[in-house]
């Protein structure tokens, strides 16, 4: 390992470390625009320059050299404190400088940089260059005539993304960044351009003009649009959410993050249920918390507990699912299920609904198949680790399932169970691929497991586990890659039917015949609500959508952004979202409401704070508790033996930019849908709309 | 230059496709490369495209792309970069003049008169005959000035015999590549100077 000084600090790094990196782990930070840690290393913006020695009487740039032995780095010697001052000035020569208007002000690499690096005066008198903006899609806003060139967003776009739309166009001065036809960005990733552009020459058009990095308070919360947990910062002002930005989770999201988490937020304004509303005369009429109190009481009193059943929704809070589970339980239900998707796992074992080798685990496999499952609109960031596993080239792809584009190459072997029984079997030369494999996995997702023959296919997955030796020592190769953020959760802690309980299509048939008299949805949209009958509907949730319609008493809750909840993601990683704003109007948080009316139904629950509610998910598992580790599980076969269906595995997500309450409710979202589903890709002009 | 930057009022065709024979061309220019190394031949197969159509169109981009399967933007980076890469259409002869220090001081202000006169058309123009553009120095400093039209190079440029040039090229008629004066390579003006006989 070459030994080098760096600022008179001696530092041994490994061969082929550049000086930049071996800087920064001594905790000496080189200014930098084009160098980004995810991305290539480019070299062309030529902030990062120190003096090198021995070497050309020169400065050099610090991201792209290498360090050698016995090397002597300078990073604020008088030669490399001129260079940085000229290259920050050429830098601003066709910099507008229009900070004052600029959506990156406050949080703009060059700002900060020209004030700690810079001249405090342009000697600069000639024109300015201009250059036109560029259309990138619905979400990523232009003012190119700010852009320095660094190429970052070519990069990602390129290497993360998977979408190699960008590109930097004719030379010299002339040189722009653009999309060259008007086109927007073709991934669901695109919304990390604006955090990896160090300047504002792409900012968020949903954001834009609507606040000032230092009027934001700054909560650290988790996504569940999507079962990967991304780690997030939510920014509010006052009582409204403005934007959210991704936190750094090597473990989880890395520091990316989807378009849907980033951008659906203006949901949480729209369709918001803000107090209590009760059917009269069938029509919903808004009510005060006690007269829904009493209305659910009145029901409630003249149902058994037979008839009585829960379906738990997508975004639901383990604590809410909890004590909804202990109340109706205490009513006598057995009929439960968090499932809205009619998902088919072993409910004795969490390692059948777990993706077990973890997210990071991706990054050590060797052979990858995927069943019936489309991450890249499923989990658009596991996707993107999915990718770059790829790109390393130490990984082998297969898809069983629809051949769609996932940014990388997979071998198709078929879309239906058939293909899964040919590498069950090891008739599929795939099945070799996995046998020889160091580290194999499969990743099954809702496509396969949401079907009439999916405790069959549950089986043959199970099969190629043990025939193809997916689980070994210190390795779990089986993946179940969920869509939803609450469904781990409700798994672990049991929200799922009873002895002689229902699951949903019991539930829903119950209904339709006549034989539930009540149901308690909590925030459960994707069920098909005609299909309840006569049945009295409780509807508990944040957004008015199709459960909120068919109910008889809608309850109002809070979003993500609006509570502490717990959510397991499809490892089973518990995380926490915190609470950023207040919920809206009349709202509560999910779990009071559900203590509240335990009361009214005289079933009164003990646990009168969320560390009490919390404390009741840790008795139930060690999942939910952080001081205990959580007892290896013990791998089992899954899944019951049966004929399969030749049908080809569908991906539930059929849009990406919609699929839970709030997104639906999202105009960005609505814009989105419009450009990349329906692939209306005009641009639209000032007179539209 | 002017040739080289699109034109958004000009209309890009739909579609571009290779001839048979300019395709069998571009068969062996992809040929050259290792497998997986094919997008290696986008530069000549550029130059294929624009000798048949003249130019440079997206389409022509788009298809060139397709054929090397590489993403289009990467193939509108390089067709961008290069000036000799003509992304508008030109007219039938591409006149580049060269006004840089040696042809200008050898009197190619007067040559672009005669352009001007004979085409009807300034620098950076186009009509259906001619497209007439002002370039950077061609290197043929020697026998200057000098005109690229085409792919041909006419040096030692009068008013009288550029005029005449220019016209020949405008009615069809065989035109003398290379110096107009009947000047042997670059050899001196007029026959050798030195070394005229046996030592």
């Amino acid at each position: 390992m070459p030994k080098l000084t760096i600022d008179g600090i001696e530092v041994e790094v490994p061969a082929g470390t550049t000086i930049l990196q071996a800087a920064e782990q001594i905790g000496i930070e080189i200014p930098r625009f084009c160098y980004h840690e995810r991305l290539s290393i480019a070299g062309n913006c030529r902030m990062c320059l120190v003096e090198v020695q021995p070497g050309p009487p020169k400065p050099a740039a610090s991201c792209a050299m290498p360090v050698a032995e016995g090397m002597t780095v300078k990073t604020n010697s008088p030669m490399a404190v001129k260079a940085r001052k000229g290259v920050m000035e050429f830098l601003l020569i066709n910099h507008p400088l229009d900070c004052p208007i600029c959506d990156q002000g406050g949080e703009c690499d060059l700002q900060d940089q020209a004030v700690a690096f810079g001249y405090d005066r342009s000697r600069y008198t000639e024109q300015k260059r201009a250059v036109q903006d560029k259309y990138m899609g619905p979400l990523v806003a232009t003012e190119m005539t700010r852009c320095i060139q660094c190429t970052r967003c070519v990069r990602f776009a390129q290497e993360v993304a998977g979408a190699p739309d960008l590109g930097g166009v004719n030379r010299g001065e002339h040189m722009e960044i653009t999309t060259y036809v008007e086109k927007a960005i073709g991934s669901e990733l695109s919304g990390n351009l604006v955090d990896l552009c160090p300047v504002g020459a792409l900012t968020s058009k949903p954001y834009a003009f609507n606040a000032r990095p230092w009027e934001l308070k700054k909560t650290e919360s988790i996504d569940v649009f999507d079962a990967v947990g991304s780690n997030i910062r939510v920014d509010a002002r006052g009582n409204e959410v403005l934007r959210v930005l991704p936190r750094l989770n090597e473990d989880v999201n890395e520091e990316w993050l989807g378009d849907k988490s980033r951008h659906a937020i203006d949901g949480l304004r729209r369709q918001r249920l803000d107090t209590p509303y009760v059917r009269k005369d069938g029509k919903l009429v808004p009510a005060s918390w006690q007269e829904a109190f009493a209305a659910i009481a009145a029901k409630v009193k003249t149902t058994s507990g037979a008839k009585m059943a829960a379906v738990a929704g997508d975004m639901a809070d383990a604590e809410s699912m909890v004590l909804l589970k202990d109340l109706l339980t205490a009513l006598g239900s057995r009929s439960f299920d968090c499932r809205q998707d009619g998902a088919v796992f072993d409910l004795s074992n969490r390692l059948s609904w777990q993706f077990n080798s973890g997210i990071a685990g991706i990054d050590e496999a060797d052979a990858i198949l995927i069943v019936g499952s489309n991450p890249r609109w499923e989990a658009p960031v596991l996707n993107a680790r999915l990718r770059k596993r790829y790109l390393t080239g130490k990984a082998k792809f297969a898809l069983i399932g629809e051949a769609t584009d996932l940014t990388y190459k997979v071998d198709h072997l078929g879309t239906g169970p058939d293909a899964l029984k040919a590498v069950a079997d090891g008739s599929s030369p795939f099945a070799a691929v996995l046998k020889a494999a160091q580290k194999p996995m499969i990743i099954l997702g809702m496509g396969a497991l949401t079907r009439k023959d999916s405790a069959a296919v549950l089986a043959l997955a199970s099969q190629v586990v043990d025939s193809c030796g997916l689980v070994k020592d210190g390795w779990n190769g089986f993946n179940v890659l969920h869509t939803a953020a609450a469904r781990v959760g409700g798994l672990e802690l049991g929200f799922v039917p009873g002895a002689n309980g229902r699951d949903l299509e019991g539930i829903l048939s119950g209904a339709e015949k006549g034989e539930l008299d009540f149901v308690y949805l909590l925030g459960a949209d994707e069920i098909d609500t005609k299909r309840l009958g006569k049945a009295f509907v409780v509807y508990q949730g944040s957004h008015g959508d199709a459960g909120a319609m068919r109910a008889d008493v809608i309850l109002p809750g809070a979003a993500y952004t609006e509570k502490s909840g717990t959510y397991l993601n499809t490892e089973g990683r518990m995380q926490r979202t915190a609470r950023a704003v207040f919920p809206i109007g009349e709202a509560k948080e999910d779990w009071t409401i559900i203590r509240a009316l335990s009361e009214v139904l005289g079933h009164t629950l003990p646990q009168n704070t969320l560390a009490q509610v919390r404390d009741r998910l840790a008795a139930i598992s060690a999942v939910f508790d952080e001081d205990t580790a959580v007892p290896a599980g013990k791998w089992g076969a899954f899944g019951a033996a049966g004929t399969t269906d030749a049908a080809a595995f569908e991906s539930p997500v059929k849009n990406y930019y919609m699929t839970d309450p709030i997104s639906r409710a999202s105009r960005t979202m609505a814009e989105c849908t419009e450009v990349y589903v329906n692939g209306n890709q005009k641009r639209k002009t000032g007179t539209h709309g | 230059m002017s040739s080289h930057y699109p034109d958004p009022n000009v209309p890009q065709p739909e579609t571009f496709a290779f001839t048979p024979e300019v395709m069998e061309q571009a068969k062996v220019f992809i040929a050259k490369y290792p497998a997986g190394r094919q997008r290696s031949a986008v530069m000549p197969l550029l130059d294929l495209a624009q000798r048949q159509d003249g130019w440079l169109s997206r389409a022509a981009m788009d298809y060139i792309a397709g054929l090397l399967g590489m993403p289009p933007i990467k193939v509108y980076e390089v067709a961008t970069f290069y000036t000799m890469y003509r992304l508008r259409p030109v007219g039938k002869h591409h006149v580049q003049l060269c006004t840089n220090i040696s042809c200008w001081l050898r009197g190619s202000d007067d040559v672009k008169r005669a352009a001007e006169e004979v085409f009807g058309i300034g620098f950076g123009q186009s009509n259906d005959e001619a497209t007439l553009e002002e370039v950077e120095c061609a290197g043929a400093c020697v026998n200057a000035p000098v005109a690229q039209i085409g792919d041909d190079y006419y040096e030692d440029l009068t008013y009288d015999n550029a005029k005449a040039l220019f016209q020949a090229l405008k009615d069809g008629k065989p035109v003398q590549v290379g110096s107009q004066i009947g000047r042997q390579t670059s050899c001196p003006e007029g026959g050798p100077t030195t070394l005229k006989g046996d030592a």
